[in-house]
This record gives structure tokens, C-alpha cells and sequence, in this order.
């Protein structure tokens, strides 16, 4: 307590001396420290004069809801911050939701929300299976059923209607104590399984919508315990059901969602070795010394194992940055019986006496991702501390004392949250392997033309389908360097856009001999009169450099000629990161129409001109959705 | 850190006012920000804080920081955590 005093006397000072990243800095520090209610009330008073100085990602949501939840909005912008996150929050009326879900002249529309969270409560929607549950008849428990479950499809039907934000809405919570206590479980037509049934029908309505997302409110309340959850003094006093200790676990809940919305995810994760994917110090205890089992107190480094072997099916790939004698390591790597990670699930590795942060930056180049795209898992809070100086962008991951919790750790950080799977996401590791393949080959070639005739790439160029919706919006979600506008969308405006007329959202997937990439690319085009726009132009880093880019292109402006269009143009924003594609539009023949403060647009006469595609991509197109 | 001082940090950080501003004299009158809402944050810190729990007559009584301080103390001595 007495650091975290200092700490803000610090943080006032580095502000009174507009020294904003330190101050930034340390806020982050006290956070992490202390992430109690008082706190974040510091927090948040001190990222209102931090905001407009330092790099944070804007973000507005907005949240309709059944109860109190203004204490628990300082605990969730301090925790945003802490994810770079710079969020605003609108909060709606009580009990409004319904009208302000249906009158598109409401402030929920207004505030053009990223996100919208929509948070009612079990007695709210629902008070007669609540609390009158007893008293019904079979057939009135089946009716009310029925209706909350329709009025809940209806609300998100009638926002997605009015609005492209995402939707994250709260599923039904069942009462702590059932109507007929013990006998409840004996029924088949429980109390606790009308919710099951109302919470299925909630997921059944999401699926169908594109960026509707289910929050198990009943999970996470039974997770940190029914009883604990409740605090009725305060829902009678000030209409707030949840105790004060708990609401940190709402506000992280609603983290889960809105770091990936944010897209502030984690690509990569790269892990230390001793003391944090086994117990012990390879180098000193031996292959028989280190702690890795089944058993007491093994099975911590197993658990968190297993729970990081899981993110590889979400597409996050793993990398190793350990300070050891290769030999050492990479002899526990392949050897040791209690391993579950191996070798082939790093896709990079780095095992030397140097100091981490050049490794980080090192490994990020060579899985081709931003630093900002890596999570830096270490037990010792040395190490850490010098990689958030030397390397802030990197998301650094804090452990706790205790071995046992390092798994829960993992499972539970926002960073690797991802809200939909795409089947490129599940064989990621697959793909970086196939890569290295690749580039070993490359080696062998005396010109690029001839590797590239060797490597037999196919392309296929198709329309958005439902199933490559999700994938070509987390596309424009995360490609940040061959990307020539940067604009992010979300699955519902790629839908909107499908269906407008003029529009044409393309993907593309690329084949090898080594493998399939899977879909790597995304172009949007819009027609206006006779020129045909590229509004979006994007490309995974897996196959930059690669000519499937102009093959794309090409496909572009041949379809753009048939249309009758006599011009192909498309701005070049540039940002940070995309360098890559700077001289994209330059290199094929495009010149430059307007130029203003944020790039430059580039344009092709298509009557004049025409883009050859190269002969070693053989081009399939494909019948898409529209 | 004894407990007053705890509590005068955390009224600091929920009413926006310096540290050395909060007195066991201060009250909603002398110090603006004290409104309902604010009352409802310093009563959950409070809980969160110190593993307590305030009844509403015990919330109403709260009218001054000593007052705070002093239900908080003898709260923290009937129940040694």
C-alpha cells in the first residue's frame, strides 16, 4: 500500500512534467498492483489527462442494462487502459433497453457505438421464472420460456436492423437456490433447465446474426460462486446485485469481449522456459532434476502446458525466448517424458545467454508480425520489467507466486480471446511449419522466377460466402503490413457491403506445393460511374512477395474493363506498419490523381492499360455468394 | 499503513481531491464531489478494501470521514481478518 501511495505521488509528477509515456507507464503499474474500486477511480481521473498525449485505441461502447452498473465502469476503463485500450462509455437508462433497442432516433444510435453490451438481468426479463417459479403451471413455465426467449431474438433482430456495432448480450443466470430446492434436480422439467433452454435459444439467435456474441453470464456468476456473487442490501439500496468484490470479475468479463473487438490480440506467444514450462532450472537440475509430471508439483507446468497447447487450435502461435544453453533446452524439448509442448509447436525459437527484448523483436520478425502482436510469458518479474521497457509495445504477461494458477493465467487473458474461428486459425501452426519448408527451398533457387515457377502457386479468386465471411473481417481486423487503407470491418458491414450491388468483396485463397495458405487475401472495390474503387486491398504476411498480389490485382482491373469501368483507382494510406505496400499501386502502372494529409490516390486507365498477371500463378475463379 | 490513512487515500482517489485535502472533519459540504454516486463508490471500496460489509442504516450513517473511519475501525475489530 505504502508503494502504491508513492506510485501516485509519480504518476502526478511525470504528468505535472507532461513526461505522458513514464506516466502511462507507471498508471499501468499501479493498476496491475492494485486493481481495487479506489483505484481505478485514480486511474481513470489521470487517463483523462493522458489520453490526447499517448497511443491508445479508441473504442466506444455502450451499455444497455437492468441494473447499476456505473461502479463497475471506472474498473473497466482502467482495465481497458491497461490493454491500450482508450474506451468511452455511454450507459442507458434502467430498464430502457427495450425502447432504446427500438427507437432509431435513441442516443444508442447516436453515439455510433463499437460495441453495445446488453446486460439484463434474470428477474428483469424474467421475474415470474425467477421468483414465482413454484406457482406456475408446466404450461405457463413453457409460455414464459417461449417469450423471453422470442423478445430476446426480437431486440437483437431489431438493433442489428438499426445498427453494425457489435452486440454482446448476456445470457439468463438461474437463482443461487432453486424453487423446490433438492427435488429440482429430480425433475425433467427443472427450474434451472427452463434457463438451459431460454440460454440455447439465445445462442441460436447469435449464430445467425453476424457479430452477436453470447456472454454466459450464468458461467461466469457460478464461476466465482452464486452466493458470493449476490449482495441483496445493495440491490435493494441502490439497485446493484453484485457484491463489491465481484464486480472486478464483470468488468474483466466484458474485457474478454471487447479486447479482441478491439483488436488487441495476441498473434503469438512466447514462453521462457525454466521455472515457467517446467519447475527448475534445466541447466542446473538435469533432465531428472526438473519438475514435470502428472504429480505434485509437476503438474502446475503440465497444466499450463495443456492450457497453452490449447491456444494453438484458436491460430496463436508459440515461440521460445529462454536464457540456457541450447543444448539443455532444446534436450528437455524433445526428450523429456512430461513435455506436451515439442518442438514442432514453436515456430520460433530463441535459446541464448542474450538479453530477451532483441529475441522478442528477433522472433516477431521472423514469424513476419508486429511486436505489438506478441504476449510475453515469464515467472521472473525481472525479466519482464525489462521487456516492458525495452519492447512496450509487447503484451507482457504477469504471473502470480503460486505454479498452480499459472494455467488459469493463460485461459483467462483477454489477449488470446478470439470471438470466431476461422479454419485458417485452427491450422496456423500447421501453415508456419509448411513455411519454413519454403524458404529452405528458396535458398536453393538461383532467380525468383525460377522458385516461384517451382513452387506451383494457385490462386483462387472468389466472392464473399457465408462461410468466408468471418475470415475475410478478421483479415481487415489484423493485417496491418501489405494493407493499403487500414479500414477495419466488422462481419456485419462485409455483409452489407456483399449485398450492395456496386460493391465487390473478393477474397483469396493461395496454394502451393507445399501446402495451402488458405484465404490470405481480401479486395473490396466499390463502382461509381466509370471508376471502379479499391477500397480495401489486403494481404496475410504469409505470402507477401510472393506475385499472387498482382495476380490479384490484375483480376481486378480485367473485371473492373468488363463492367465498363475506365478507371481503377485506390488511396494509399500509409500508417506505421504498412510499408509494404507503399509502392504496390506504383508498381503497376498506376499514377497519382490527388494527393491530401493522409496518402495519396492512385489511379489506372483501365482503356489504356491493363495489368499482366503473372504466368507461374495459375488463377482459378470460383462461384461465390453473389 | 494504519486504516485512517488507507481510507483518506481511497476518499482521495474516489472524490478527485489531494490526500492532504481529507480530514476526519471533511464531509459531503466541504468537499463537492461527495454526491450519492460517489457515496455508493467510497461504500464499495470500502467493502472491497477491507472485507467488510455495511448495512444501509450503517451507509446512511456515514457523515464525515471520521465517521468512516471509525465504523470501518470497529467493524475491522469485532471480525479480526
Amino acid at each position: 500500500m505504502t508503494k502504491e501511495i508513492a506510485l501516485r505521488g509519480d504518476i502526478d509528477s511525470l504528468l505535472e512534467a507532461s513526461q505522458w509515456n513514464p506516466a502511462a507507464t507507471r498508471l499501468g503499474e499501479l493498476w496491475r498492483a492494485d486493481s481495487s474500486s479506489a483505484t481505478a477511480a485514480f486511474v481513470v481521473s489521470r487517463l483523462e489527462k493522458l489520453r490526447d498525449q499517448i497511443s491508445l485505441v479508441p473504442f466506444r461502447l455502450a451499455i444497455l442494462r437492468s441494473f447499476t452498473v456505473e461502479p463497475i465502469v471506472p474498473l473497466l476503463r482502467a482495465e481497458a487502459f491497461s490493454f491500450g485500450i482508450d474506451l468511452s462509455v455511454h450507459i442507458g437508462d434502467f430498464n430502457a433497453y427495450a425502447q432504446e433497442i427500438l427507437d432509431s432516433e435513441s442516443w444508442l444510435y447516436r453515439f455510433r457505438p463499437n460495441a453495445v453490451i446488453l446486460a439484463v438481468e434474470t428477474l428483469a426479463i424474467a421475474p415470474d421464472l425467477w421468483q414465482d417459479y413454484a406457482h406456475l403451471s408446466e404450461e405457463c413455465v413453457k409460455q414464459a420460456a417461449q417469450r423471453v426467449s422470442e423478445s430476446l431474438a426480437q431486440y437483437l433482430r431489431e438493433f442489428r436492423g438499426r445498427s453494425q456495432a457489435a452486440l454482446i448480450v448476456h445470457n439468463l443466470e438461474q437463482p443461487a437456490q432453486a424453487a423446490f430446492g433438492v427435488l429440482d434436480a429430480q425433475l425433467v422439467q427443472s427450474q434451472s433447465e427452463v434457463f438451459e433452454r431460454i440460454n440455447r435459444n439465445l445462442v441460436a439467435a447469435t449464430s445467425q446474426m453476424r457479430g452477436a456474441y453470447v456472454l454466459d453470464y450464468d458461467a461466469l456468476v457460478a464461476r466465482n460462486g452464486r452466493l458470493r456473487w449476490h449482495d441483496e442490501r445493495k440491490w435493494l439500496i441502490a439497485r446493484l446485485p453484485i457484491a463489491a468484490d465481484q464486480m472486478i470479475h464483470l468488468a474483466r468479463e466484458w474485457m474478454r469481449f471487447l479486447v479482441p473487438l478491439a483488436g488487441k490480440t495476441a498473434k503469438a506467444l512466447v514462453v521462457d522456459l525454466d521455472n515457467t514450462l517446467w519447475g527448475g532450472v534445466i541447466g542446473e537440475d538435469g533432465m531428472n532434476g526438473i519438475k514435470l509430471s502428472a504429480d505434485y508439483p509437476g503438474a502446475a507446468y503440465q497444466a499450463l502446458q495443456r492450457a497453452i497447447l490449447d491456444l494453438t487450435r484458436k491460430g496463436i502461435l508459440l515461440a521460445i525466448c529462454s536464457k540456457n544453453n541450447p543444448e539443455d533446452a532444446i534436450d528437455a524439448l524433445e526428450n523429456h517424458p512430461g513435455m506436451l509442448l515439442r518442438p514442432k509447436h514453436f515456430a520460433a525459437t530463441r535459446i541464448s545467454w542474450n538479453d530477451k527484448s532483441p529475441g522478442l523483436r528477433e522472433i516477431a520478425a521472423e514469424l513476419n508480425i508486429g511486436v505489438d502482436s506478441l504476449a510475453f510469458l515469464d515467472d521472473n518479474p525481472f525479466e519482464r520489467e525489462q521487456v516492458r521497457g525495452a519492447v512496450p509495445q509487447v503484451m507482457v504477461i504477469d504471473l502470480p507466486e503460486d505454479p498452480l494458477q499459472y494455467a488459469a493465467v493463460i485461459r483467462n487473458h483477454p489477449g488470446f480471446e478470439r470471438l470466431t474461428l476461422s479454419a485458417e486459425d485452427q491450422q496456423r501452426t500447421t501453415f508456419y511449419a509448411e513455411q519454413r519448408e519454403r524458404s529452405q527451398a528458396e535458398q536453393k533457387f538461383q532467380s525468383k522466377e525460377d522458385f516461384y515457377r517451382f513452387l506451383e502457386q494457385e490462386a483462387e479468386i472468389a466472392s464473399v460466402t457465408p462461410a468466408t465471411l468471418a475470415r475475410i473481417s478478421q483479415l481487415t481486423q489484423k493485417t496491418n503490413q501489405f494493407n493499403v487503407t487500414t479500414r477495419r470491418y466488422g462481419e456485419p458491414q462485409i455483409s452489407a457491403m456483399a449485398e450492395n450491388p456496386s460493391c465487390q468483396v473478393l477474397s483469396i485463397r493461395v496454394r502451393d506445393r507445399f501446402g495451402d495458405h488458405g484465404l490470405v487475401g481480401v479486395s473490396i472495390t466499390r463502382d461509381e460511374g466509370e471508376t471502379c474503387e479499391i477500397d480495401s486491398f489486403l494481404l496475410s504476411c504469409r505470402v507477401i512477395g510472393r506475385t499472387v498480389e498482382t495476380a490479384l490485382l490484375a483480376h481486378l482491373a480485367d473485371q473492373a474493363a468488363a463492367r465498363g469501368c475506365k478507371r481503377l483507382v485506390g488511396w494509399f494510406l500509409p500508417t506505421k506498419k504498412n510499408a509494404p505496400a507503399r509502392e504496390f499501386y506504383k508498381q503497376h502502372g498506376f499514377e497519382v490523381a490527388t494527393e491530401n494529409s493522409d496518402g495519396a490516390l492512385w489511379s489506372l486507365d483501365l482503356t489504356r492499360q491493363r495489368i499482366a498477371s503473372p504466368e507461374w500463378v495459375k488463377v482459378v475463379t470460383a462461384k461465390g455468394g453473389k | 499503513m494504519n486504516v485512517s490513512d488507507q481510507i483518506r487515500t481511497m476518499a482521495s482517489d474516489i472524490f478527485g481531491v489531494p490526500a492532504d485535502k481529507i480530514t476526519p472533519t471533511s464531509t459531503p459540504e466541504t468537499i463537492e464531489t461527495w454526491d450519492s454516486i460517489q457515496h455508493l463508490n467510497l461504500v464499495l471500496a470500502l467493502e472491497e478494501k477491507f472485507g467488510v460489509q455495511l448495512s444501509p442504516e450503517e451507509i446512511e450513517q456515514m457523515k464525515s470521514i471520521g465517521d468512516v473511519i471509525k465504523l470501518v475501525e470497529g467493524k475491522l475489530q469485532a471480525a479480526p481478518s
